[in-house]
């Protein structure tokens, strides 16, 4: 019952999360919404598991929260430098 | 017993759900990107800590295998220690693209450059953002270039 209720409003913070990814004005926006989403996605993933008694997505689950920092860190890094083979001592020259 | 152990986890999950949705209402409806970083803070900590506690208690008072207690305190220790990373990267990069905070006042001016040429160098960035990405696009190629050759 309770988890039923969280499900729903798991999924009501997801869509907020989308609406604000696709509306993003700045490629900031929609990379802060992307990590949302990603941790939305594990919520929703635990409480689908207890949901229906089966709570063996929690491997995912951990395997997502380790990818979405990952994620989130080469989209900032692609476009701070323009090449994630950049070895990212230096300052670029102008920002 | 049991049933006690289960009000207390439903209303850890009450709890948590109400921060979450919180969260993502600030997300939506936040004007800047530093303000919506604050409320995705929100979300990551009071939220998805409370919903994780939550279902803990829950997996230990309906008796499922210990596994899945350990399973969320991990994801759990996983999402405290990289949300804020992300977050102090995506504001550094934002505030490195030349964004500004619009709620903050003007006599205080926060980021790189900001004391060292206070005039020239992130007025510009904030002029035309698309532009001085798209120049530091090209000049970068161009070095890429002249370094291959």
């Amino acid at each position: 019952m309770i988890l039923a209720a969280a499900t729903i409003a798991i999924l009501v913070a997801l869509t907020l999360g989308v609406v604000r990814a696709l509306r993003g004005p700045t490629v900031f926006d929609r990379v802060l919404a992307g990590n949302a989403i990603g941790t939305g996605a594990i919520m929703l993933l635990a409480l689908l598991g207890f949901l229906t008694g089966r709570p063996e997505f929690l491997d995912i689950g951990i395997l997502y929260a380790l990818l979405n920092i990952i994620g989130t860190l080469a989209v900032l890094k692609f476009f701070r430098y323009g090449d994630l083979s950049h070895p990212g001592g230096e300052e670029p020259e102008d920002f | 017993m049991a049933w006690f152990g289960e009000i207390i986890a439903g209303v850890f999950i009450a709890i948590g759900s109400f921060f979450y949705v919180v969260g993502a209402i600030g997300i939506y409806r936040m004007p800047d990107v530093f303000t919506r970083m604050h409320a995705a803070g929100i979300s990551d900590t009071a939220g998805a800590g409370m919903l994780l506690i939550g279902m803990m208690l829950f997996a230990i008072s309906t008796g499922v295998s210990f596994f899945v207690t350990i399973k969320l305190a991990i994801i759990l220790g996983v999402i405290l220690f990289t949300s804020p990373i992300a977050t102090h990267a995506l504001a550094q990069a934002a505030l490195q693209a030349g964004l500004e905070p619009v709620l903050a006042s003007k006599k205080v001016m926060i980021g790189p450059g900001a004391h060292a040429e206070p005039a020239s160098a992130p007025k510009s960035a904030k002029k035309a953002p698309k532009k001085a990405a798209k120049r530091r696009a090209t000049k970068s190629s161009a070095k890429k270039g002249r370094a291959r050759s």
